[in-house]
């Protein structure tokens, strides 16, 4: 009893020090992260069926065992050049928070490769500058510099929430 | 005893509630003076049931209650009484009465007390108007009966001939009655035919009981509740004296009196029913049971019976399997198939109820609310055997009942202000439903004022909901009846006005996946449109291709599918293509345009045409091929996306891929917004 006790506080004790875990993945040569809590899956990039008249970074949905999850290709959501999709190509299924307390979603969002799964100390995560109207930071919650790597944290939430998803530009 | 007799209280609950029912719908059509036997016979009918089922459970109240109703009903089915606006307005509130009482029970509240004793007391002055000579003794020997004498009582018990064929057994009842002390029976053969004459299912047989001992009144006249409508029946104090006669007609009378004692003063009953069921109190009414027809559960027992039989074939084919036996094997698969389709349908019907039970209430609200506005006001419903989830319905009825009530109360005007513009005094408000798609559309129309348009306006800019000198459309007008708080009426009564309610309505339908449309003519009426989806769904679809991708049309909006033939392609100033189907003039509608995709080929000459309908409005889509028709389960897209204009939600096909669901009514708009758009364009440049 004594020991298992011993046992929770120290992995209590390393979780607090280590703080939270984060799934990183590259995109276009950058490294961002998302909290690994989030994520759901990870699975290989397979053919979706597209949405009419939504934003093209929507690539449309898959069925995930028995229910529909919205692809979002996250090249193009931040208008980076397209590329062609290969073996190292994924789809980081994720839960999304709703903000104004609602049901969460659960989302895929494609990317170059994942990386890796750090522990971000506290503290870790600096606020990202300013960029002005250049780059919209908004869903940026912070870089991080993880073994001399710069690591851009996301705010899914911000970034997948569904009032950004139905600002759409109207295509006419 | 050892029986649960939860079980039978619910039934009896149920099956009361149900009676209910039937006695207000009756009730409501009834006319003053002309009494129809039959109708009263139904009411009498339910009523009893109740009393019976509400003294073997020991709800005294009730049963008490009941049995005031019981005696005026049954006076008025004897003739003796005539059936006035009064008295149906008083059997009505005694229904609500019951029912307050009956739910009241089931969850463990407190019962309005003083409500119930004023329409009792109702009842009672109605009942005494004209037998104030009888019931006034029965009162006044309520008090020596409470007071049981020592000795013990004599009976005097004569059953009617037919008492044996209601499965009531004298023997038992004695047995019984030996249970409560010294039991002496002498029996009179007085009326025994002779054997050759004798009907063995009749009772002919009368006795005299003598019973000593300490025994409550109260005990013995339970042992005989449910045959005291079936005998004579004299209960005496031995003590001699003050002799109390009750002959089977004046025991209607006495009872309440009785049973009263019977039961526990009604304050502690409750607080006992409260310790009793702290579970039920916290189980929401939505998981309460469904009543379903044998018929479809024979249904069900029948298919799941050929399923295992399909399924033994199957896996005896397996066992030793060649590739002669293809065809076999595609058989007993094109049977599970079957099996599974139909199983599955038997399984949605039963969730599926007609909305009747949604609109049964409103004939009884629509009366009530019309006399006390002073409103001529008849009801039409139709489509009321439109079936709908059982869930849905439990949800909308809260807004519908809004919805009437605003209708009556906004919408219909006075007799007199209908009069001074020209119509029939008496106000209609209808109610019908249909389905559409995979959607119910309910529809409550008035043909009242409409809505002022002007007023609401003014309003909205009063509370600054909209900027002072802004335009609005019509639609955008009437959403706002929508938002919290927003009433129009002059002077709030306690039917509506309060402005809480439509945003509420509002607010359910949206929850249940639905919406909620306004229409109005001024002077003419308005319609309130409700439009639900039938959730769990199963869809019969079309299976369509334009170039990659697979879409799936509701057969139900399919009128019919054609090869285009150039002859009836038209253009309308070179730019809106219409096809002549007979005599009708449809608009083409080019499905890879709306939906923004590659189709196979772009040029009408021998394309594919379906010919759809939606919100009555036709239009003929453009599709590359015809694939097949299947069942598909809807899925929604909103669950972790959003609504799409022109989807209705989408499903997984057979090979794990997902296939969008065509709403066609929307494809319809979308595709005039896009001639809108072109259109625009075109007078930009």
């Amino acid at each position: 009893m004594d020991a298992a006790q011993n046992i929770a506080h120290e992995i209590q004790h390393d979780l607090e020090s280590d703080g939270d875990q984060f799934l990183t993945f590259i995109l276009a040569g950058e490294e961002y992260g998302v909290d690994i809590l989030r994520v759901q899956e990870i699975k290989g990039w397979d053919s979706v069926t597209p949405i009419p008249n939504t934003p093209e970074y929507i690539r449309g949905v898959i069925n995930l065992r028995g229910t529909i999850v919205p692809i979002i290709d996250l090249r193009r959501r931040f208008q980076l050049e397209a590329v062609e999709y290969g073996p190292m190509t994924v789809v980081i299924v994720l839960r999304v928070e709703n903000p104004d307390g609602g049901k969460s979603r659960v989302m895929g969002l494609v990317v170059d490769a994942v990386s890796d799964v750090y522990n971000v100390p506290e503290g870790a995560i600096k606020a990202a500058p300013d960029f002005g109207s250049v780059v919209d930071v908004n869903f940026v919650q912070g870089l991080a510099t993880l073994e001399d790597v710069m690591v851009i944290m996301l705010d899914i939430d911000r970034l997948l929430n569904a009032d950004e998803l139905s600002a759409v530009e109207h295509i006419i | 005893m050892s029986i649960d007799m939860e079980q039978f209280k619910v039934t009896f609950v149920e099956e009361s509630l149900e009676g209910l029912d039937i006695m207000e719908s009756v009730l409501l059509d009834m006319h003053p003076g002309a009494t129809d036997a039959e109708a009263i016979d139904n009411i009498f009918r339910a009523a009893h049931s109740i009393k019976g089922g509400a003294a073997t459970f020991g709800l005294g109240d009730i049963a008490n209650f009941t049995h005031v109703v019981e005696t005026l009903l049954d006076e008025v089915r004897n003739g003796d009484r005539d059936i006035t606006q009064d008295a149906i307005v008083l059997f009505l509130s005694s229904v609500d009465c019951i029912r307050e009482m009956l739910s009241a029970d089931q969850n463990g509240e407190a019962v309005d007390h003083a409500h119930i004793e004023q329409i009792k007391a109702g009842l009672d002055e109605m009942l005494g108007s004209e037998q104030e000579s009888e019931t006034v003794p029965a009162e006044d020997t309520a008090p020596t009966s409470s007071a049981s004498p020592d000795n013990g009582w004599e009976i005097i018990f004569k059953p009617f001939p037919g008492m044996l064929r209601t499965g009531n057994d004298v023997v038992r009842m004695f047995r019984e009655l030996a249970g409560l002390g010294d039991f002496t029976a002498v029996v009179d053969t007085e009326n025994l035919p002779p054997l050759v004459d004798m009907d063995p299912e009749e009772a002919y047989l009368s006795w005299h009981i003598t019973l000593n001992g300490e025994i409550d009144k109260a005990q013995i006249s339970e042992i005989f509740e449910w045959v005291e409508d079936d005998c004579e029946l004299e209960i005496l104090p031995l003590k001699g004296g003050d002799t109390e006669t009750v002959v089977n007609d004046i025991t209607e009378e006495t009872s309440p009196a009785e049973l009263q004692i019977a039961s526990p003063p009604p304050e502690r009953r409750v607080e006992e029913d409260r310790r009793q069921q702290p579970a039920r109190k916290t189980t929401s009414p939505e998981s309460s049971s469904i009543r379903v027809g044998i018929d479809k559960v024979d249904d069900l027992i029948n298919m799941v019976g050929e399923l295992v039989i399909t399924q033994s074939m199957l896996s005896q084919l397996g066992e030793d399997f060649d590739m002669n036996r293809v065809e076999r094997l595609n058989d007993g698969l094109a049977e599970l198939e079957r099996n599974t389709r139909e199983l599955q349908e038997s399984v949605m019907r039963i969730r599926m109820l007609p909305i009747s039970f949604a609109f049964n209430r409103f004939p009884r609200m629509v009366h009530d609310l019309s006399a006390k506005l002073d409103k001529k006001i008849e009801l039409t419903m139709s489509g009321e055997q439109t079936e709908l989830d059982k869930t849905v319905m439990e949800k909308i009825g809260d807004p519908l009942v809004h919805l009437v009530r605003n209708s009556i109360d906004h919408g219909i005007e006075t007799p007199e202000a209908r009069k001074a513009a020209g119509k029939s005094e008496t106000g209609v408000v209808n109610l019908n439903a249909y389905h559409q798609g995979g959607n119910i559309i309910i529809e409550i129309n008035d043909d009242g004022a409409g809505l002022n348009y002007e007023k609401i306006l003014a309003k909205a800019i009063e509370r600054g909901l909209v900027g002072a000198n802004e335009e609005l459309p019509e639609e955008k007008v009437y959403e706002l009846l929508f938002e919290p708080g927003f009433s129009t009426a002059d002077v709030v009564s306690d039917v509506s006005g309060r402005g809480v309610g439509m945003d509420v309505v509002k607010r359910n339908i949206m929850a249940l996946g639905g919406r909620v449309d306004v229409k109005s003519v001024p002077g003419e009426g308005s319609t309130f449109t409700i439009r639900l989806p039938l959730t769990l769904a199963i869809l019969d679809g079309q299976l369509v291709r334009v170039g990659d991708n697979t879409y799936i049309i509701p057969l139900v909006s399919i009128v019919e599918s054609l090869l285009v033939d150039q002859k009836n392609v038209n253009e309308i100033a070179g730019k809106a293509e219409v096809y002549q189907l007979r005599s009708d003039y449809l608009p083409i509608i080019r499905l890879y345009e709306v939906f923004g995709v590659e189709p196979d080929k772009r040029s009408l000459d021998d394309g594919l045409l379906v010919v759809v309908e939606g919100d009555s409005k036709k239009g003929g889509l453009l599709v590359d091929e015809l694939l097949g028709q299947q069942q598909v389960v809807i899925k929604s897209l909103e669950t972790n996306f959003r609504r799409v204009e022109g989807l209705s939600g989408a499903t997984i096909l057979g090979d794990g891929t997902v296939a969008l669901i065509v709403d066609v009514a929307g494809v319809v708009r979308l595709s005039r917004e896009d001639e809108r758009c072109s259109n625009n364009q075109i007078v930009a440049a």
